[in-house]
């Protein structure tokens, strides 16, 4: 087979690759960008979709040529002489310079315009749910200021409604991203970046953290459970009572492992530390420490050693695997898997 | 001052240790680079394993951020840079019509302070950690998060650093100060103004990464608080630092390679180069806009709106010269007579690939969008369309072009279509699909991927694709192994060439030309074929060359940085003064005694005819 | 006075220029100087960025006495001037005039460094370092790193000085004073900015 031919074949390859991916979809629609779920991922997509565009259209102008010089003028066995040489040509200049400017200027203006849209600072709307959000290795804590409501890993937002973030890091730079909902924004210490999205459907939205900070970087999923208006009051009302409760007395073998290993760094309600995430509503969670499954089985292996779990924090959670006996593991896991709001 | 006519023979070591010939250089900065690629390869392997399927247990998170980490780093500092310098040592003294470069004391000082910090970056493998922060090694994480490797990285890149810093000004003060007579600017060879250009980058950007890494050095050794923003200190201004070397350090890599494309495709098309004052043009216009638009690496840092907009129009604007370029080598092709060689298997493979990440790139540059893509697998897969299937390709293509030159050999030519086409579709079934794992919510930088979120089977072709690229590289090392065994007798111009270079043997005596050529043209070569003759017209009488001596004490230089830099690292203040003091000792020696050199008489070798 | 003789006939006007490697070294050095241009410019921005963060030590206001500076400053500014003159010998082919501007050069450059040192003491103990704050850093790099460059510079003249007598003014040896006085005055160039952006500036409180 000529060269010219077995060039034809092997470019086929990239796309059968590319079919068979569209085959299989265009990912998880809670988690790729390409299924956006809000108006701001929305808009995202729809830039990507006139970039892309005019960048194929310029890729088979290219492709077209490409393959007309290499078919045409290759050289044939036999053929002798010198072909003419030519300078350039100010014309063809002029074109291949004038038109990628054109289509430059198609795809800035809804760049521009769409950057300065997303960029508006959404805090001080009277309609917005303000949320503060602080990355640490390797867990995310969600701050309701207006609402009083600290909680971590799992964001509860009412569908429809936009969310205003102010995003922080504890640490590291970390960067709050979900992508089925909106682009994403690094999370920096020692100053606050602004961001809005909003959910247009309710769902559980898969959110990942996207700057390098650590062993466990990859390990920094949470969730952002966009649900109707009532549910959310629901939640928010059970958290708040949960913040307000006044403790009861330590009956359960579990709620006393607790108070006397965890409470110091996890608080519960209005009672506790904040080194580590909050547990309030540790039972109705959709994952341990972010990415393990939610069951008693995961979370005994987290409790007895987390830094085995999720290497590489700075600030270690202690292992108490060794620390508390058997019987008191069992109770603590008990106690933490029943921790609900809505029950 | 007495002339000796002559040095003694030194041995194959003492003569590679010691030498100041651009030629040695380029062959001692490609046997390095290429020692380093194959380690930065083996470092990407490991994590496309990893990488195969969700959950995996083959490296776990601290080993993956070494070998993420050390990938990025060798593949630009110590493979890519390396690979470039040894061509352009190569290649641009003899495109020009010199004998060697402005300073050839310094150019071996240039190989051998990027040899010790090559070596420096890579002794954290056996030393207790290898730096683990990412090749852009950002504070906080890097200063008070990481152990002893970042150190390793730093101190190894700044001396690297050096090395690269003073051979961009060696081809600067060479391209303009030693053009053989006749050449004007307007005339000299693509890859000579490519070099060009890309030296002025370097002298420019360097700079600033210098300032960045003894940042983060003093943060970490001296716990100074540039970077602590418990004392006030501001982790996004390494960023910046970081990114105003780092953006024009991609066109760095990338420019050369045009000039390569550039030469190739005019000589196996057989015509000369298409548009070549544009072309000239555009490589200078990319240079100067490659310092414009460093902060789209940073869209997502919080600058606000008007930062962001203004740099994402700004990176989209280097589409338009780089478009001229694309078009412009189509048009050398049209109406040539094309020679599918190894070479122009790459050059031509190149096309297609590099404009598919340019167009990633533009797409990229939008701001808003890239708040989607950033820091995902979609940055990955066009920086290594642009990188692997830019710069690399083109690598290859140059050295199968001048290889005869560099080493009096040919490559093998059918070893080299194979060695082609499994490094191509490896290399496109490896990061096609990373476009789409990035907008499907696959972050960079991550060891693992969890199962049932769409990122399954993207991952498993793309690991089956490096496998491809591996066995591409290792034919091209059977390809190198094979040509060694067969003896030197290649032809002076092979490719029926259009530049300078090809007027001389193949490989050049060490002196280069025997007389300097006399310059009427562009395509210098070229225009005497047409005038019928058999070679360039000398522009100076036949008679003694002065050469440089070799000398020891760069390596010896290089040997007490690197020296300084492990007293720097474990604290022994001695350690450090006493390397820094072999280093100072060494440049006064070299101040103090004078080097008279040597003549050759070219009469007594087999020069070039007339 | 023959060896004079002797050079006002064999050397050319401007000696530094006369061979290729000459013209090479000022050159190089030059574009040198450009990239040095871009590390000095760098750590300014950092200074600029970081100075108002003395997390709660002494500020610049307090911390600066422009007596002091100025005085540091009149005397690196004249040893660039003297610098000059001794160029000016050179070029004259008169190589005893030439080392006596280079002595003075030198010692006015020890007199700059020795002033920078005593101010540094002085803020160390005022509770002004490298470890206080982020202006502290940025302080002690930027002006340090100059500091740095006088002296390396500093030596670079006592081996060019040590030389003069056995090698004397030849073609070969005539760039190396040209390098020199080229690096010298961008040293003192640096230093303008220093002492507008860091000491005037800081001193005001802008």
């Amino acid at each position: 087979m000529s060269n010219r031919r077995w060039q034809h074949v092997w470019r086929l390859l990239p796309l059968l690759v590319v079919l068979t991916l569209l085959l299989t979809g265009c990912g998880d629609p809670y988690l790729s960008a390409l299924t956006p779920s809000g108006p701001v991922a929305d808009q995202q997509l729809s830039l990507m979709k006139i970039s892309i565009g005019v960048m194929v259209f310029v890729f088979v102008v290219v492709m077209i040529i490409f393959t007309y010089v290499l078919v045409r003028y290759r050289k044939r066995p036999g053929q002798e002489g010198i072909p003419k040489q030519v300078e350039g040509s100010h014309t063809l200049e002029i074109i291949w310079t004038t038109i990628p400017i054109i289509l430059l200027i198609v795809i800035a203006i809804p760049t521009v315009s769409t950057t300065f849209a997303l960029a508006k600072d959404h805090w001080d709307d009277p309609d917005a749910i303000k949320v503060k959000v602080t990355g640490h290795q390797f867990w995310w804590e969600f701050e309701y200021p207006d609402l009083g409501v600290t909680t971590a890993q799992d964001l509860h937002i009412p569908v429809g409604k936009k969310i205003a973030l102010q995003v922080s890091s504890k640490d590291v730079i970390h960067s709050f991203w979900v992508p089925a909902l909106a682009g994403k924004i690094d999370a920096n210490p020692g100053n606050a970046n602004t961001m809005w999205l909003q959910a247009d459907k309710a769902g559980v939205f898969k959110g990942k953290c996207a700057e390098l900070c650590g062993y466990s970087h990859a390990l920094m999923d949470f969730k952002v459970i966009a649900e109707d208006q009532a549910s959310f009051d629901k939640w928010i009302a059970g958290m708040k009572a949960a913040e307000t409760a006044k403790p009861t007395a330590s009956t359960q073998l579990g709620q006393q492992v607790y108070e006397a290993n965890c409470l110091a760094c996890h608080a519960i309600g209005g009672q506790g530390g904040k080194v580590g995430p909050n547990l309030t509503d540790f039972g109705d969670r959709q994952t341990i420490a972010g990415y393990l499954d939610h069951n008693a089985d995961e979370l005994k292996r987290w409790i007895s050693n987390p830094d085995e779990v999720k290497t590489g924090a700075k600030v270690k959670m202690p292992a108490f695997g060794d620390k508390l006996k058997p019987e008191e593991m069992d109770a603590l896991v008990d106690y933490l898997m029943g921790l609900k709001i809505n029950q | 001052m007495g002339h000796s006519h002559a040095p003694k023979k030194k041995g194959f070591l003492m003569d590679y240790l010691t030498t100041v010939d651009h030629k040695k250089i380029g062959i001692l900065y490609f046997v390095a680079g290429g020692i380093f690629f194959l380690m930065g390869g083996l470092e990407a392997l490991l994590m496309r394993i990893q990488l195969i399927v969700p959950n995996n247990t083959f490296l776990n998170g601290a080993t993956f951020n070494e070998m993420m980490t050390m990938h990025g780093t060798t593949m630009i500092f110590l493979a890519a840079m390396p690979i470039i310098f040894a061509l352009m040592n190569a290649i641009v003294p003899l495109q020009i019509g010199a004998r060697d470069v402005a300073f050839p004391f310094v150019n071996s000082l240039g190989f051998w302070l990027f040899f010790f910090g090559g070596v420096l970056v890579n002794c954290g493998w056996f030393l207790g950690g290898s730096p683990d922060a990412g090749w852009t090694s950002y504070p906080p994480l890097s200063t008070s998060f990481s152990g002893f490797g970042i150190d390793f990285y730093a101190l190894g890149l700044q001396i690297a650093g050096l090395g690269t810093l003073i051979g961009g000004i060696n081809f600067l003060a060479t391209i303009i100060n030693m053009r053989a007579p006749g050449m004007t600017f307007m005339r000299m060879p693509m890859f000579t103004w490519a070099s060009f250009v890309t030296s002025a980058l370097i002298l420019f950007a360097f700079p600033a990464i210098t300032v960045g890494l003894v940042l983060l050095s003093f943060d970490r050794l001296f716990s100074a608080n540039f970077f602590n923003v418990a004392n006030g200190g501001n982790e996004v201004i390494y960023q910046h630092l970081f990114w105003i070397f780092g953006h024009p350090e991609v066109y760095i890599l990338i420019l050369p390679v045009f000039g390569i494309i550039s030469e190739v495709i005019s000589t196996f098309s057989k015509k000369r180069l298409f548009g070549y004052s544009s072309m000239v043009f555009a490589t200078v216009l990319i240079g100067f806009l490659g310092f414009m638009v460093w902060a789209h690496h940073m869209f997502t840092v919080g600058m606000g709106p008007v930062a962001n907009a203004l740099f994402g129009i700004a990176t989209m604007l280097i589409a338009i010269p780089t478009g001229i370029k694309i078009f412009n080598w189509l048009f050398t092709m049209w109406g040539g007579q094309i020679r599918f060689t190894t070479a122009n298997l790459w050059a031509v493979g190149f096309i297609p690939t590099f404009v598919i990440g340019g167009m990633t790139g533009v797409m990229l540059a939008a701001p808003a969008a890239d708040y989607q893509y950033h820091d995902t697998y979609f940055v990955v897969a066009h920086f290594h369309y642009v990188i692997v299937g830019g710069m690399v390709f083109g690598l290859f293509a140059g050295l199968y072009y001048w290889w005869p030159k560099m080493f009096g050999r040919m490559l093998n030519e059918a070893l080299g279509k194979w060695n082609f086409w499994f490094f191509f579709i490896g290399f496109h079934l490896t990061f096609f699909p990373q476009h789409f794992l990035g907008l499907m919510g696959m972050q960079r930088r991550i060891f693992t991927f969890l199962p049932n979120q769409g990122l399954d089977f993207g991952n498993m072709i793309s690991t089956i694709g490096a496998f491809g690229m591996t066995i591409g590289t290792i034919i091209f090392l059977i390809n190198i192994a094979v040509t060694n065994s067969k003896p030197k007798k290649a032809p002076a111009d092979p490719w029926d060439g259009r530049t300078l270079e090809w007027a001389i043997p193949s490989p050049p005596p060490e002196y280069n030309f025997k007389q300097t050529p006399q310059v009427r043209g562009y395509d210098a070569l070229w225009v005497e074929k047409m005038a019928g003759n058999k070679g360039m017209t000398p522009a100076e009488p036949l008679g003694h060359i002065h050469m440089p001596s070799g000398s020891i004490l760069p390596f010896i230089m290089s040997v007490g940085l690197f020296i300084a830099a492990f007293g720097l690292m474990y604290e022994k203040v001695s350690v450090a003064i006493i390397g820094a003091l072999i280093t100072l000792l060494c440049m006064l020696l070299r101040s103090l005694i004078d080097d008279p050199g040597y003549h050759v008489d070219p009469t007594e070798d087999k020069g070039v005819e007339a | 006075m023959s060896a004079n003789h002797a050079l006002h006939t064999e050397l050319p006007a401007e000696p530094e220029k006369a061979t290729l490697e000459g013209r090479n070294k000022i050159l190089g050095f030059w574009l040198f100087l450009g990239g040095e241009c871009v590390l000095f410019g760098s750590l300014f921005a950092t200074f600029i960025a970081l100075r108002d963060k003395a997390n709660g030590g002494p500020t610049g206001v307090e911390l600066f006495s422009l007596p002091l500076v100025a005085l540091a400053t009149i005397l690196l500014l004249t040893s660039s001037l003297t610098s000059v003159m001794s160029i000016l010998a050179m070029h004259k082919k008169n190589v005893s005039q030439m080392v006596v501007w280079l002595v003075i050069t030198a010692l006015l450059g020890l007199g700059f460094l020795g002033l920078e040192i005593y101010e540094f003491t002085e803020y160390v103990h005022e509770g002004h370092s490298l470890t206080s704050s982020a202006f502290g850093s940025a302080f002690y790099t930027l002006v340090g790193f100059h500091g740095a460059h006088v002296a390396f510079g500093l030596l670079w003249l006592f081996a060019l000085l040590a030389t003069t007598g056995k090698k004397g003014l030849t073609v070969v040896t005539a760039p190396k004073y040209f390098v020199f006085s080229l690096y010298w005055h961008f040293v003192d160039l640096v230093w303008v900015f220093i002492f507008t952006v860091v000491y005037l500036m800081g001193k005001v409180g802008i």
